[in-house]
């Protein structure tokens, strides 16, 4: 995966943060893994440290291993507005875990995030690429058992 | 230019911040992340002044002084921001003063102290943050930490380690170690920069915790005792136990500008240790029985005399050492010169850099490093074969190291192993141990095919041209033929010859891995063409660099411990330079080359030589083929060894003379970059320890020398009346950053580079040499090819490193060898395997690595335990008499 992904981009420095994404993307667990950063640490000769610096400060990186769905919720004061809190619970209370919490099953990653730019759809959600406005409770629960092939 | 704080009128210099220029004039401005070392970075904001006319209020520490500027200092709108800033500092950390190891040393504690801030005005719920105590030297509070960055940049851009770096962001953030592990877990050396920079009780080291408060601890500048970088030191002396603490760099010092490596730091528990020699002791009866010093030294003198009516004066031998200073190194050579009468004087220069002596002076008329420490920056094309300089010589590591992260500099690495330099490296090539010349004729015979040589500076400063052209123009040296030798593509041939040349200044460093050869002479030799073709010396930055790897051996060797010159090298077969030392010495001298350290245990071994005066130095397991040396040693008829402690050479003494430490005697050391240093007292020596020069001087009287030298001064006055390039440099001019050689007068301000204009020998002799195979090659009996070398976390063989026991804890012996090859093998990593030779065999575990060749085995020789030197070819080069401890055949077997 990394050759593929190197290839792609030269080893400069600036090209650091694409890398990132790309590598974060192809991992089936959604995150940059120890021997990820260092091969990238190799390939771009930037030493690890700094490459951690970046990971931990930008927080659409993740330097644990998260679930193959990660659950954004808006949690900006229009959707709060709209119910937001209710949904998180109701979220937390469906899937077992707290927040930045992955499921057991390895599926489901809970996180907060800032406006997703739809506060006319607001309470809203991003699930991977795809987002879910208008949220109610049962529409959480539907989107949720779908995802886990109907079993929840 | 002139600038005005709180009205009084100051010189400030061009780019000198506000801060700094107040500073320098004692007027204190807190500051927390600005260090001179780190320069300004304007987080901390804590340096906050008024300046007219501009706007609010402004960071002093990147302001720069200009002309006329009116800086206010001491408002109360000042003082108020600033409290601010200290006042939340001290309120998001446990910045609790009572038992912090800063306490007394701290710059937020000296800010709070200034501002009159008694207590941490805010309350934040702290976050427990657990101390990181997984270092051997280096202790961790993050509790304690105000991110202030300092660790960081020092980290990075100092030492460029680069293990260092700030982790989260905003509230959260950190400072963190590779990815966020345990320090002690991490790609961390711990040379420290970071504990002598962090302001405030973060980052301490960890064994000084509990030991005394700083300003309990007397001062004491000195030098290093370890490689020939020659690090300033200054000591934190407990004066009343005698005992040091910690050791920090002194920051002004132009050789390491404050940085240190892990030994240079931590590695001191030798001085105090136990195993101190605390009197003489002399063998009856097989067994060492303590003497005092009349006894011992009239039974040397009394045998030394006896030995040489019987048997004449060059049945005596005498081994000097590269870890004493030039004083002591004078004397000895002295006594052995004019007291027994011999010229088999040598030490062990012999084993690490006699080729380059050789290689040098005979073709640029000096054998010393070309050029200086400070001057690396200057080049734009650095080249590093056959020296780990990140493990050997850190402190010049860490400036090449800075040099390429400016961008300027670009790196080439040659060496069998892919050592930590080769990261740094813009090309890295591995080459087969003994194919160096192949690989220079290589590069020269590209450079000229294709005119990138330097003609005008060849026609003008060189002879010799047409014989090098006809030797390195031959097919032989294409890169494709010289890939089957080397091992390196013929693409990086081609491409190394091409960055190098066209470089408008390159410098070569180079170590043992182009000494320690039975080719040792043409290797140098080969560095020298290289570098005359391409123009490269008599010019700053860079220069034939040999990097000097005792803390004194520059230095032994210009005071003429070598069997075939004095002082000076001036040579002992020329009659008026003999006539010269002769009037000097009142005494008639010898003017036969007496005998190198091999050739002197040769003469044990087969009873020439009667008796061996050895000074600071472990043949034992500094010399190849053990074995051999243990027989020397064994049949030899008397033996003085004259050390800090019985070493493994001692064991076997006549008579043992308790000698003191570095840090307890005065003298000067010679750094490899030929600058002569001073050695300040800082402790008492143990027992009836002596310094060696009174040693010497004793031994020399009880023969009725009639020496009276009473300081070390004195001794000092006679090298700068004999030695030329050491005349202007007398004792009250040293100084604390000491001066280097050439300096032929008092007036003369010290010779940074060499070969200025003119060559030390006229014109640079160019030489055709043709390639030679090492003595020993791989077969089908010993199939691997062994070489040897250091550690970074031990030094030679161990008597001083090996007394620090976080220094054992961090580098263990050792044998390094391919993935490749210990798959075939079956080898697994840290699997204990036995190593063999024609010499002997060892055991070590095997560290199996993708960092070296397939072929290629590597094994440290400091270990008493693995001794490396028992399987080395003690086979020398036909000049330099350098043994070659770079090539030998060798073989692994697994042990069942």
């Amino acid at each position: 995966m990394y050759e593929e992904i190197f290839a792609k981009y030269s080893a400069d420095k600036e090209n650091l943060i694409a890398i990132l994404h790309d590598v974060q993307n192809n991992h089936p667990q959604h995150y940059v893994s120890p021997e990820a950063i260092n091969r990238v640490s190799e390939y771009l000769r930037i030493p690890v440290s700094h490459i951690q610096g970046v990971l931990t400060f930008y927080t659409m990186y993740s330097t644990r291993p998260r679930g193959k769905y990660i659950i954004r919720l808006c949690e900006s004061p229009p959707c709060f507005l709209r119910g937001s809190e209710s949904i998180l619970a109701k979220l937390k209370q469906l899937l077992g875990v707290k927040l930045e919490g992955t499921t057991s099953d390895g599926l489901f990653t809970l996180e907060l995030c800032a406006c997703l730019g739809v506060c006319g759809n607001a309470p809203v959600m991003m699930i991977n690429d795809e987002l879910y406005g208008d949220l109610t409770e049962e529409k959480v629960v539907a989107v949720i058992k779908k995802l886990t092939g109907g079993e929840a | 230019m002139k600038i005005f704080i709180n009205g009084k009128a100051y010189d400030a210099f061009p780019g000198e911040m506000v801060l700094q220029v107040a500073l320098r004039n004692e007027i204190f401005i807190p500051h927390l992340c600005y260090h001179p070392r780190t320069g300004p970075a304007a987080k901390c904001r804590a340096c906050v002044v008024e300046v007219e006319n501009l706007p609010g209020l402004q960071t002093s520490c990147n302001l720069p002084a200009r002309d006329g500027m009116q800086v206010t200092t001491n408002s109360e709108a000042v003082l108020q921001a600033q409290r601010v800033v200290i006042d939340l500092a001290l309120s998001s950390g446990k910045h609790d003063c009572l038992a912090c190891e800063q306490n007394g040393n701290c710059e937020l504690q000296n800010a709070a102290y200034f501002l009159g801030i008694e207590r941490p005005s805010y309350e934040f719920a702290l976050e427990e943050k657990v101390p990181d105590a997984s270092s051997e030297f280096v202790y961790v509070d993050r509790a304690k930490c105000i991110s202030c960055g300092r660790c960081v940049s020092g980290c990075n851009n100092n030492v460029v380690n680069e293990v260092i770096n700030f982790g989260n962001r905003g509230f959260h953030t950190k400072i963190i170690f590779d990815n966020d592990k345990l320090l002690g877990e991490s790609s961390c050396v711990q040379c420290g920069e970071c504990v002598q920079l962090c302001p405030v009780g973060a980052i301490i080291d960890k064994r000084a915790i509990g030991q005394g408060r700083s300003w309990e601890m007397e001062k004491v500048e000195t030098v290093c005792a370890y490689c020939g970088v020659g690090c300033r030191l200054e000591l934190h002396i407990n004066r009343k136990e005698n005992r040091i603490i910690r050791i920090t760099g002194v920051e002004d010092s132009p050789t390491n500008e404050g940085m240190l490596c892990v030994k240079g730091r931590y590695g001191f528990d030798f001085i105090a240790s136990p195993e101190r020699l605390t009197t003489p002791l002399i063998r009856e009866n097989g067994k060492f029985r303590e003497a005092s010093w009349d006894e011992a030294i009239s039974l040397i003198a009394s045998r030394f005399r006896s030995i040489i009516e019987e048997h004449g004066s060059n049945a005596i031998a005498g081994l000097s050492s590269a870890k004493v200073t030039n004083e002591e190194n004078f004397l000895f050579q002295k006594f052995m010169r004019r007291e027994v009468g011999t010229n088999n004087v040598d030490h062990c220069a012999r084993l690490c850099h006699s080729s380059t002596v050789a290689g040098l002076a005979a073709s640029l008329g000096s054998g010393a490093m070309t050029n200086d420490i400070a001057g690396i920056k200057n080049a734009d094309v650095i080249m590093i074969i056959g020296s780990d300089t990140s493990a050997a010589h850190p402190v010049i590591a860490a400036r090449i190291k800075q040099a390429v992260r400016e961008g300027r500099t670009k790196l080439i690495v040659i060496d069998p192993k892919k050592i930590v330099m080769a990261n740094y490296a813009d090309i890295y090539a591995a080459h087969l141990p003994g194919s160096d010349v192949a690989l220079l004729n290589c590069l020269m015979h590209v450079i000229l095919k294709n005119g990138w040589e330097d003609s005008k500076y060849i026609e003008e400063r060189l002879e010799g041209y047409e014989e090098l052209r006809k030797e390195v123009l031959q097919d032989k040296y294409k890169p494709e033929n010289v890939e089957k030798i080397s091992g390196v593509p013929a693409t990086t041939l081609h491409r190394i010859a091409e960055m190098f040349a066209k470089a408008e200044t390159a410098s070569i460093f180079y170590a043992m891995g182009i000494t320690q050869h039975t080719t040792g002479r043409d290797n140098v030799w080969s560095v020298a063409n290289l570098q005359m073709i391409c123009g490269n010396l008599g010019k700053i930055g860079g220069g034939v660099n040999p990097l000097r790897g005792q803390s004194n051996v520059q230095g032994a060797c210009d005071m003429g411990c070598l069997p075939n010159v004095y002082p000076g090298y001036q040579s002992v077969q020329d009659e008026k330079i003999r006539e010269k030392f002769e009037k000097a010495w009142g005494r008639k001298l010898s003017s036969e080359t007496g005998l190198t350290v091999i050739e002197m245990v040769d003469g044990a071994y087969e009873g020439k030589v009667k008796a061996l005066y050895v000074m600071g130095e472990n043949p034992f397991l500094s010399d190849p083929d053990q074995h051999h040396v243990i027989s020397a040693l064994e049949k030899i008829d008397f033996l003085v060894v004259q050390d800090m402690f019985l070493t493994e050479t001692a064991e076997f003494a006549d008579v043992v003379l308790p000698a003191t430490s570095f840090v307890e005697k005065e003298g000067n050391f010679t750094n490899t970059e030929r600058r002569v240093q001073k050695l300040n007292i800082a402790l008492t020596p143990p027992g009836a320890a002596k310094a060696d020069w009174e040693i010497i001087q004793m031994l020399a009287n009880s023969m009725a020398a009639g020496w009276q030298y009473r300081t070390v001064s004195d001794i000092c006055d006679e090298i700068n009346q004999l030695t030329p390039q050491y005349a202007g440099i007398t004792w009250e001019r040293i100084g604390r950053n000491g001066l280097q050689w050439p300096c032929p007068t008092e007036t003369h301000p010290g010779t940074p580079y060499l070969h200025k204009d003119r060559f030390a020998r006229g014109l640079g002799l160019l030489r055709g040499i043709p390639f030679i195979e090492a003595a020993e090659l791989p077969d089908e009996e010993y199939p691997l090819i062994l070489t040897t070398g250091r550690v970074l976390q031990h030094f030679h063989t161990g008597t001083m490193t090996r007394k620090t026991p976080g220094l054992n804890n961090l580098a263990g012996p050792m044998v390094m060898m391919s993935v490749e090859d210990a798959e075939a093998m079956g080898i697994g990593n840290s699997e204990p395997v036995k190593i063999a030779t024609r010499r002997g065999e060892i055991e070590a575990p095997a560290f199996v690595t993708r960092r070296i060749k397939k072929g290629v085995i590597y094994i440290p020789f400091h270990y008493k335990e693995s001794p490396a030197n028992r399987l080395t070819n003690p086979v020398v080069d036909p000049v330099a008499k350098i043994p070659e401890y770079k090539v030998c055949a060798a073989k692994i077997r697994k042990i069942s």
